[in-house]
């Protein structure tokens, strides 16, 4: 049992120092793709146990909980692995292809693996200090892979990433110990009895709040998103698309399981400010994009504007919305991931993503076209794709809330997200190349095309399977709500039958003595 | 104790804001180092400070015979440190690969990544 939860975390970091010590030849890039496709063999057992048996849990070195270290798999947290697993796969094989061997020897694949483990481990934990850990392995690994190879616009988009998130990482360590310091335990079931027994509750909604600060940071919402534009397009595409794909749903899944499991003692005050954080993200995320004029900081910017739709679902706190934010956050990790690898496939054949610069993509690569439409059309919300469904449930579940401004909010953003995606299907895919370079796929070498649109057509029959058979989908995710608006199958998994009505450990004992 | 413990992290994170208000990253990073360790004191003074009481139990017995010192945050407070260590190590080398290259510190002149709008 502890094998299936470990897995996912270990298989990564053995991967990552196998593939550190072949770093110098050529195995160490196919050391990556097998490990990734082990870690989405890994993953896809944790779903079947989790699918089969509930919410699972293991004490790490068989320290019983709330003592020692737990992992835990709920249905979010195993769908997060999975998906986690289909982009590591997807990117590892399109790295072939792109990562030059200067950065392979500088050790990309060890660096890459470790982020992976990274983003496993913060889905996986039931510890919340754990949880900082693991987000320190991510950044770490992520900003070893910001900076690879030195550029100085890497550099300078690597200033503002780091500083920005090292002071968010901060903010979170401080609030963990300020929670620790009022409830006498950092095991995350065991803190949702603690934080109802504790007397201050004004004092708790505080700490809820630097959490929400903390990984607002990371989750990139308004007013904290401004790293992600200074950096996401300045590394390598692989670099860029794992980014855009998972970093910032890492932030979005701390929030949805701080704010359903722990701090939900308060709804009326802190789900309100995350409504209004959900508007503004969304709405100043898709304006930021309009004003752009290259794919990937385009791209950049409609990465913040849809994390406000997650955080959208989360605010709104019924099933209904806690639903279409776990469906939205599956839908957009391989969207985003996709159309990061689409620009990346652009820029090698037509020689930038300056949208000034590149052009006639359409006419000699009609392809690419198809495969950008695809996934373009599905983050702006257009029926029968993926991001239809995801938009549909969020915007019904406002409307039932009686929440209309931020229902039409939703929507216009919808709106102006097609405006961008056009902007670059007209100046990308439509209009002549100024150079009049005939950018044609037939420009790259035989492996190189397999090795880029493999991953990518993947991705795009996958984001077309949600859009067209949502039903098994919406499913899972009504189920996955469940889960995470009771809480007790999670408790009980970790804590066990006899501690729903939680007794006091640690602190209150200690002070219980005094 | 904890009075002085409390007033102590005040005047760190007082002064790391400070710091970190300043344009050049330098200063910034100096700030962050001070509002880390402000950190540890947080978490340090929220596992209660009981004086003279190392957290030891005699031989022979199981448990603790009187209340000894809580011994989990200043476990935490040991991975946060070493954590924090790598990571300012990182930074540190960062701002100056970043000063070799780019020649200036002032945050405001580090506009390669995204270049101000030409007034297109």
């Amino acid at each position: 049992m502890s094998w299936v939860l470990a897995s996912p975390i270990i298989i990564p970091f053995a991967t990552a120092v196998l593939a550190f010590l072949f770093r110098a030849g050529p195995e160490g890039r196919w050391i990556s793709v097998l490990g990734s496709a082990a870690l989405l063999a890994a993953s896809a057992i944790l779903m079947v146990e989790v699918l089969d048996q509930g919410v699972i849990a293991a004490q790490m070195g068989e320290w019983a909980a709330p003592f020692g270290i737990t992992l835990v798999a709920d249905l979010l947290s195993a769908v997060m692995v999975v998906i986690t697993g289909i982009t590591g796969l997807a990117v590892s094989v399109y790295a072939l292809a792109d990562i030059e061997d200067r950065k392979e020897k500088l050790g990309y694949h060890a660096l890459f693996q470790v982020l992976l483990a990274g983003v496993c481990g913060a889905f996986l934990t039931g510890d919340i200090f754990n949880l900082y850990v693991w987000f320190e392995v991510m950044l770490i690994a992520s900003f070893g892979l910001l900076i690879l190879g030195g550029q100085k616009i890497q550099l300078d988009g690597g200033i503002k990433y780091v500083t920005l998130n090292l002071v968010s990482t901060i903010l979170f360590l401080s609030g963990v110990g300020l929670l620790y310091g009022m409830t006498g335990t950092l095991n995350m079931a065991d803190l949702h009895g603690a934080v109802r027994e504790v007397e201050n509750q004004g004092l708790l909604t505080v700490i809820a709040v630097m959490f929400m600060i903390a990984f607002g940071v990371k989750a990139a919402v308004f007013p904290l998103f401004f790293w992600l534009p200074a950096s996401y397009h300045t590394p390598a595409i692989s670099v860029s698309a794992i980014f855009a794909g998972l970093l910032t749903k890492v932030g979005v899944y701390a929030l949805i399981r701080t704010f359903t499991l722990i701090f939900t003692t308060d709804v009326p005050y802190t789900h309100t400010i995350l409504l209004w954080v959900a508007g503004f993200t969304m709405v100043t995320g898709v304006l930021g994009a309009a004003a752009m004029n290259d794919m990937r900081r385009i791209l950049s910017f409609h990465i913040v504007s849809q994390i406000g739709y997650m955080i959208l679902g989360l605010a709104l706190y019924t099933p209904l919305a806690i639903v279409g934010a776990v469906f939205y956050l599956v839908h957009h990790i391989i969207v985003k991931a996709n159309l990061f690898l689409v620009a990346g496939v652009a820029q090698r054949i037509a020689g930038s993503t300056d949208l000034d610069r590149i052009g006639g993509l359409y006419r000699y690569a009609p392809f690419l076209g198809l495969l950008f439409l695809i996934p373009a059309f599905s983050l702006a919300g257009f029926p029968p794709l993926s991001g239809f469904w995801a938009k549909y449930v969020l915007v019904k579940a406002s409307l039932d809330a009686e929440s209309y401004i931020i229902a039409a909010a939703a929507l216009v953003v919808g709106l102006l997200t097609i405006y961008s995606m056009t902007k670059i299907w007209g100046y990308a895919f439509w209009k002549p190349h100024p150079a009049g370079v005939e950018p044609r796929l037939s420009r790259l070498s035989p492996r190189d095309r397999a090795a880029l649109l493999t991953p990518i057509a993947s991705l795009a029959v996958l984001t077309c399977i949600i859009g067209f058979f949502p039903e098994p989908f919406v499913q899972f995710a009504e189920r996955s709500a469940a889960q995470l608006l009771d809480p007790t199958d999670y408790i009980v998994a970790v804590l066990g039958e006899a501690a729903v009505p939680a007794a006091p450990t640690g602190l209150a004992q200690l002070e219980a003595t005094e | 104790m904890e009075l002085l413990i409390a007033i102590m992290v005040g005047v760190l994170v007082a002064a790391s804001v400070y710091l970190m208000l300043a344009r050049n990253v330098l200063r910034f990073l100096f700030g962050l180092i001070l509002i880390s360790n402000a950190a540890n004191l947080i978490i340090f003074a929220s596992g209660r400070l009981t004086p003279e009481s190392p957290p030891l139990i005699p031989a022979g017995a199981d448990a603790p015979v009187e209340l000894v010192a809580n011994a989990l945050p200043q476990a935490l407070v040991l991975t946060a440190i070493v954590i924090g260590f790598g990571l300012f190590a990182f930074a540190l080398t960062l701002v100056y690969r970043t000063y070799q290259n780019l020649g200036t510190l002032n945050s405001d002149e580090m506009r390669l990544a995204e270049p101000e709008e030409t007034g297109k």
